[in-house]
């Protein structure tokens, strides 16, 4: 598939044959060993944004009572659409290690997005937000490997670099400096509204996982820095929600949803290699255009409009699952002293006064981020690797 | 991982450096802190029969704090109570996968061996109740037992574990279990509690073979998948 130039030709698998079993959505996990990380990457994006689809819905239908019947019933069926997906994880990643997990998504699809995405202001804030993701992977291998004594490129599998990227202790930033300007939804791409759909909902998952598993641990400094770096997530949840057009109205912010879920699955699809987790991803595509075909009816009822006003036109590729090491570190080099002042992206010298002063109550007395990386150097197979001598 | 990648990872290490001075030793200082500022996981409810009486006379019963007494009677009733499942869960894998190579069949004493953690756990039920407590308690120890077994629970579980891995993660159990026989019987001595010595005595010796023969199960079925 190139493009989705034909979505509305294929209306996919009607709702009604959209079933589950309790078997089948908590079925056989991947190997945390075997499988290739990009198989996990998919998992966590899909996740993500199969929890993003239920929170949508859920939102709309607190506003629509017309909509609420329609809603609930897609929604059933992405309640299980994600169950099958997050069930895919395997219980021997540790929560710490699925966190690595979830930065390099963070990270490797964020990077992907923000070579593809034609609106350069949008492509900037995807590039800002990418290296601070980037450096929570830095703080949180420390931690895997000071805590756990774990290695975190058993998980990365090579793919991506595990250095400082800009500070943790200087993402945190006023409310109003995490605020972006929007796309112009009449003028906007049909690529720019999915990659912003897309990228909140990551975010939003990355936010309310750390926000759940934090307290788990026992450690004073995991604690506080799952504390910490969730913070940056909610904003992170502010700074790519504003991208999108408040002006559309929920049916169209529907519309476009169910584009990216269409966009994002036919890019699992196309790159997925392990076999039976390829089926699943050609299943719930097959899943998304029905759940597209009736949000399309609902909307020429409801509007009184054409759906392809919406959501016509061709996206340029798919999201390309793969080590974006050269990008990255580009983006490094010459991006990591930007800051913010409002919606503008300025010189660390411009940075606004009021993140300025929040930054410097918060990081009082400590910044957990700082502690938990203190030196910290990876190493293959752990700073205990690197430092080995015998006594 | 492709060394490729590791060199490419390495690399870079030099072009972009560790950016906060100091080592793992900013950790161990923060949970010091941490440590000297904690509150304790929590109490030990002690009997309505102890605090009535008269410090004298629950010293003979036990000892200067009875409440530590109590703790560890919890903590092995939790343990035990945990142990069972953990063998009901290793009695799963065996129905699927067969017993281990060797001269015996490790389901019969398996299952002798789940049934004498239980009457541990009943053991530790009437000495607790003898004692005037509440066998029902989660005390501090009895909490962190759980909290322990949660890594051995979720291999043994694990239906992709195989029969040496499910095995291996049990003799954990069991060897911790030795130990803290041991030293409640240590304690039940140092309090007085005579019948609570000798009965646990039992236990102990039940808990040593266990402990032998699960190594030994542990042994046979390695031996077996590596040759």
């Amino acid at each position: 598939m190139n493009g989705l130039s034909g979505i509305f030709d294929n209306r996919g698998c009607p709702l009604d044959k959209q079933t589950f079993s309790w078997r089948s959505i908590a079925s056989l996990p991947i190997s945390k060993l075997d499988d290739d990380a990009f198989t996990r990457v998919r998992i966590i994006l899909m996740n993500g944004i199969e929890q993003d689809a239920l929170r949508l819905k859920h939102f709309g239908a607190r506003f629509h009572k017309e909509l609420q019947l329609p809603l609930a019933q897609i929604r059933r069926v992405e309640q299980h659409q994600m169950t099958a997906i997050n069930w895919l994880l395997s219980a021997d990643h540790s929560p710490l290690e699925t966190t690595i997990a979830y930065e390099q998504v963070a990270i490797e699809v964020t990077a992907a997005v923000a070579q593809g995405e034609p609106d350069p202001y949008q492509a900037q804030t995807y590039r800002f937000g990418l290296l601070e993701d980037f450096d929570h992977l830095y703080r949180y291998s420390a931690m895997l490997d000071r805590l756990e004594g774990k290695d975190a490129n058993n998980i990365l599998q090579g793919y991506t670099d595990i250095v400082p990227g800009r500070p943790t202790s200087e993402h945190h930033r006023a409310p109003e400096d995490d605020l972006r300007e929007n796309y112009q939804k009449a003028d906007a791409a049909l690529i720019t509204k999915i990659h912003a759909a897309m990228i909140t909902a990551a975010e939003y998952q990355t936010h309310d996982y750390y926000m759940n598993i934090g307290p788990t641990f026992s450690d004073p400094v995991a604690r506080q820095l799952y504390a910490e770096i969730a913070s940056v997530e909610e904003q992170h949840v502010t700074q790519y929600g504003s991208l999108m057009d408040p002006s559309e109205s929920f049916l169209e912010k529907w519309l476009i949803h169910e584009a990216m879920e269409i966009y994002a699955y036919a890019s699992c699809a196309e790159q997925e290699e392990n076999p039976r987790i390829k089926a699943l991803w050609e299943q719930f595509l097959d899943y998304e255009l029905g759940h597209l075909d009736v949000a399309c009816e609902l909307f020429k009822k409801l509007e009184r409009r054409d759906p392809a006003e919406i959501i016509a036109g061709t996206v340029p590729q798919m999201i390309d699952f793969k080590s974006q090491r050269d990008f990255v570190r580009k983006v490094l080099t010459e991006e990591k002293d930007l800051r913010t002042s409002g919606h503008n992206y300025v010189s660390k010298e411009q940075e606004s006064e009021a993140s300025l002063q929040y930054r410097a109550r918060m990081n009082d007395p400590v910044v957990p981020a700082d502690i938990a990386s203190a030196g910290y150097e990876w190493h293959p197979g752990t700073e205990q690797a690197q430092h080995r001598k015998r006594g | 991982m492709s060394p490729e990648d590791t060199k490419r990872q390495l690399e870079a290490n030099n072009l972009f450096p560790p950016d906060i001075p100091g080592d793992a030793s900013a950790i161990a200082e923060a949970r010091k802190q941490a440590i000297l500022d904690a509150e304790p996981i929590g109490s030990v409810p002690v009997p309505g029969s102890v605090k009535g009486m008269v410090k004298t006379s629950f010293q003979k019963v036990m000892g200067k704090n009875p409440e530590i007494l109590i703790d560890k009677l919890a903590e092995r009733l939790a343990f035990e109570r945990t142990g069972v499942r953990l063998y009901d869960g290793v009695l799963a894998k065996i129905a699927a996968l067969g017993s281990v190579p060797g001269p015996t069949d490790i389901q019969p004493v398996i299952q002798q061996f789940r049934d004498q953690e239980y009457q541990h756990f009943v053991l530790l039920v009437e000495a607790l109740e003898k004692l005037g407590a509440d066998p029902t308690a989660q005390t501090p120890c009895a909490d962190l037992a759980g909290v322990s077994a949660e890594g051995l629970m979720k291999i043994i579980t694990d239906p992709r574990t195989n029969l040496a891995q499910t095995l291996n993660a049990l003799l954990i159990a069991e060897a911790a279990d030795n130990a803290g026989w041991e030293l409640l019987i240590e304690l039940a001595r140092e309090a007085g509690q005579d019948q609570m010595v000798e009965d646990f005595g039992v236990a102990l010796e039940e808990e040593n073979e266990h402990m032998g023969t699960i190594k030994e199960f542990l042994k046979h079925a390695t031996v077996a998948d590596l040759l």
